[in-house]
């Protein structure tokens, strides 16, 4: 581990929730994750940052047991995470999707209870038959849904079909529905692409807001100057490896990060990003 | 239906014509009863004689009636209704009506269209001027404040009017034949399409939606009530039963695709299994099993066994999601049919008798009740199939009330999120795997509930009956109706049974009709005829009126919640 990481650890003193070591992920020839490690602390905001295609999203979706590492294992809370979503939710670890995978026909508070699901247990018995369990368990869940609907704000959009919502409103639905899983830790892919300025401030207030609840927040992002205002530690993964971990100030003067982004054979509309 | 709407500018032109047009085309439409219709008496109950009008057209002026009414109200509108839309209904329906009685009722029956006379061409006139005053007259947006807020005992007996009227309605429409019967439905549907669309629709439903529960107990109380107007006779309550039964499995169905979105080609198997199960342990002399359990028993069996079937196919298959799923499930029941075939003891386990299948099933005796016989009660007698009715209302009852309850709850929602993106819904926490197979025991369980019943309603079993057009038929119910809910699912069923009894005359070729109206329904109204607000905002997104109206529903909600605590 390099020097800067230690002054960083040394600035937030939290228990580690989340520990992922020499995570490797291969498709056949391709390898699309390569060796990366990373750890998240409590109440710290870690960013992931790479030119598209270094393999961001691929790593998400080996934390979140979407995909099965080929090497490597993830820990939540000290214990080793199963390759299974269900589980990994159950565990504590929720995530919002980069292409908004919201469910389209259902209303925004229906969105939201539906992640109350695994933290809820009524089975059809007890449904048919409608018991005082029943109803308690059905009138927390919509409590909660509307509280957290009320969290980021679109309390008013309860009945609106998730689908026609505006494009800002079902990003923040999505952290939402995350929310109501009830996480230690959030992952965060994407979720100011396509916002506007002042879309993309309230987004940022309302991670500070959910990391100030005593959540570990983790974003991949490719609004450089929203990552560097947000995280505490960022993260640059190129082509699958980590590149370079540190406090914003040092990924951002980093000439590797810049090289990259501009000097690199990779994706040339990142050029933009970097400027900004 | 948009393209035929007009531009605002020529509405508000011409729309000052409208009444004049409405009351015109109903005076037209209520003449056009009084006048010859065919010069051949032999169809539709003798409409060659003037002034003296029968059936159909008694039916025509009452749509004649109903146009000038709206045309009077198109004058002075209460805020709350929109007789312009009413009007469009009800033209259609009369032109339309003029159509096929001329063609078909007259010009087919008789075998030539010179038979026709002049009465039906002025119901088309009519129907047209009707149809142009609904089409001229400007838009207006419903307000839904000024609904009249009546106290809640007199909501109720509104409620118990309209299914008064309701099972007259019914009652009458099935003591009609033919093109007799066609005429009268088409009045309907002009005559409620012209009064709910125009306006009471919303306030009738704003009605049934505070008074949940007499709404429930008053729709069964007229289903209950059925039965006693038929006077002791069966034709109609054999149909009657074959529809519920129908409806009960469309019902099952209805949790594996309306909810859960899968695919399901081969749920008649399901049927057939709880038929097979209540056949086998039936008191037949054919029957295969020598054990004769109690029939609640069997029942209970029949669930288990067609629960298990769904879970031997929905283990292996349900890796597979969409087009595939369909297509193993068509083998599935294609398998099921084959097997039933062939366990005739040379190829197997005797079990089926093969192609005979298991006849000489004897009526079911509850505590010395035997449903094969008539019983009278107060003065009035009630059939075999009336027996069955009763015991048959209390099975959809059953299913109607585990659906409902299961839709509105955590599996209900579940099942959704799955319908609308698995991985979504399995990275949220949904067990996506077990609650797929849930699904499928469920309906299955409900439909092999249905068989056992079925068994004794039929008193035969055999292979033919659980053919893949009875899946398909099934699915088209569902379809049909509205997928995910209850009442679209029973109108389903009830069109696609009673249609093709009523109209034994066009019986070759109720496929291509069904064919013509699911395509015609995918077009205009791929929603479904009675569907859940959740779909209608899905298709008619743009309709801003709905999604108020949705959505200051639940704000009242939110406030009442937050004064409770």
């Amino acid at each position: 581990m390099t020097a800067e990481a230690v002054v960083v650890e040394e600035k937030v003193a939290g228990a580690t929730v989340l520990e992922a070591s020499n995570v490797t992920m291969r498709f056949g020839g391709l390898t699309a994750v390569n060796d990366v490690s990373m750890h998240v602390r409590e109440g710290e905001i870690v960013g992931l940052i790479g030119p598209n295609g270094a393999g961001k999203t691929t790593f998400f979706n080996c934390l979140t047991g979407m995909y099965i590492p080929t090497e490597g294992t993830v820990r939540l809370n000290g214990e080793v995470l199963p390759p299974k979503p269900l589980k990994v939710v159950r565990a504590g670890m929720a995530r919002t999707f980069q292409n908004i995978r919201l469910f389209g026909n259902m209303t925004a508070l229906e969105n939201v209870m539906v992640g109350r699901y695994c933290r809820t247990s009524t089975m059809a018995i007890t449904s048919i038959l409608r018991g005082p369990k029943f109803r308690r368990e059905e009138e927390a869940t919509r409590a909660r849904a509307q509280e957290l609907l009320d969290y980021v704000g679109l309390g008013k959009s309860a009945e609106l079909l998730s689908r026609n919502m505006p494009y800002g409103d079902q990003r923040r639905l999505e952290i939402a529905r995350a929310l109501a899983t009830d996480p230690t830790i959030l992952l965060l892919d994407e979720p100011t692409a396509g916002m506007n300025p002042k879309e993309t401030e309230e987004c940022m207030n309302l991670i500070f807001k959910i990391r100030d609840s005593g959540l570990a927040v983790v974003v991949i992002e490719h609004d450089m100057r929203f990552i560097f205002q947000l995280c505490d530690r960022v993260l640059c993964l190129v082509r699958g490896a980590l590149l370079i971990e540190g406090t914003p100030g040092e990924v951002q003067s980093d000439h590797r990060v810049i090289e990259a982004y501009i000097g690199g054979d990779d994706d040339e509309g990142d050029e933009e990003e970097v400027k900004k | 239906m948009s393209k035929l709407t007009l531009s605002d500018e020529t509405r508000a032109k011409h729309g000052s014509k409208a009444p004049l047009l409405a009351i015109v085309g109903g005076a037209l439409t209520l003449l056009s009863g009084l006048l010859s219709w065919s010069a051949d008496p032999s169809v539709l109950e003798d409409v060659t004689v003037r002034f003296w009008p029968v059936g159909a057209q008694i039916y025509v002026m009452v749509m004649g009636v109903a146009a000038i009414v709206l045309g009077l109200l198109l004058r002075k509108r209460p805020l709350w209704m929109s007789p312009g839309r009413g009007l469009r209904i009800l033209g259609w329906t009369i032109v339309v009506f003029a159509l096929a009685m001329a063609l078909f009722g007259v010009g087919y029956s008789t075998g030539a269209l010179a038979n026709l006379n002049e009465g039906l061409f002025v119901t088309l006139i009519g129907g047209v001027l009707v149809l142009t005053a609904g089409t001229v007259t400007p838009d207006v947006e419903i307000d839904v404040r000024a609904w009249p807020r009546l106290n809640s005992s007199l909501e109720i007996l509104i409620i118990v009017a309209m299914m008064a009227v309701l099972l007259v309605v019914v009652a009458h429409a099935l003591s009609l034949q033919e093109w007799t019967f066609i005429a009268f439905l088409l009045m309907i549907i002009g005559v409620a399409g012209a009064v709910l669309g125009g306006g009471l629709g919303g306030y009738l439903g704003f009605i049934g939606a505070n008074n949940r529960r007499p709404l429930l107990l008053a729709a069964f109380l007229v289903a209950f009530l059925f039965p006693f107007t038929q006077d002791g006779s069966d034709a109609n309550m054999s149909i009657a039963v074959q529809i519920i039964i129908f409806a009960a499995t469309a019902l099952g169905l209805n949790i594996v695709v309306g909810l859960a979105g899968l695919l399901d080609l081969g749920y008649i198997a399901f049927l057939g299994t709880g038929a097979y199960v209540g056949a086998m342990l039936s008191q037949s002399l054919f029957a295969t099993v020598g054990w004769k359990p109690p029939f609640v028993v069997v029942m209970l069996i029949g669930a288990a066994v067609a629960a298990v079937f769904g879970l031997i196919i929905g283990s292996p298959t349900l890796r597979v999601s969409g087009d595939y799923l369909a297509i193993v499930t068509l083998g599935f029941g294609e398998i099921f049919r084959l097997a039933m075939f062939n366990l005739d003891g040379n190829n197997g386990p005797s079990l089926t008798n093969g192609p005979n299948g298991i006849p000489g099933i004897p009526d079911l005796n509850f505590f010395g009740f035997d449903f094969g016989e008539r019983h009278v009660i107060a003065g009035i007698q009630l059939g075999r199939f009336a027996n069955y009715y009763f015991l048959l209302l209390l099975l959809i009852a059953f299913v109607i009330l585990v659906f409902a309850r299961l839709n509105d709850s955590r599996l209900g929602r579940g099942w959704i999120a799955i319908r609308e993106d698995e991985r979504a819904a399995e990275a949220m926490g949904v067990n996506t795997f077990a609650l797929k197979l849930l699904a499928f025991a469920v309906g299955a369980s409900l439909a092999g509930i249905a068989g056992t019943i079925k068994a004794h309603v039929d008193t035969s079993v055999s292979p033919d009956q659980y053919i893949f057009l009875e899946s398909a038929f099934l699915l088209a119910a569902v379809v049909l109706g509205g997928m995910g809910t209850v009442v679209g699912v029973l109108v389903g069923a009830v069109i696609l049974k009673l249609l093709p009894e009523k109209l034994r005359e066009v019986n070759d070729y109720r496929l291509l009709m069904f064919g013509l109206l699911l395509v015609l329904m995918m077009r205009f109204r791929p929603e479904g005829l009675i569907p859940n607000k959740r779909n209608q905002l899905q298709f008619h997104e743009d309709d801003e009126e709905l999604v108020e109206l949705i959505q200051e529903g639940h704000l009242e909600e939110v406030e009442a919640m937050e004064e409770a605590k």
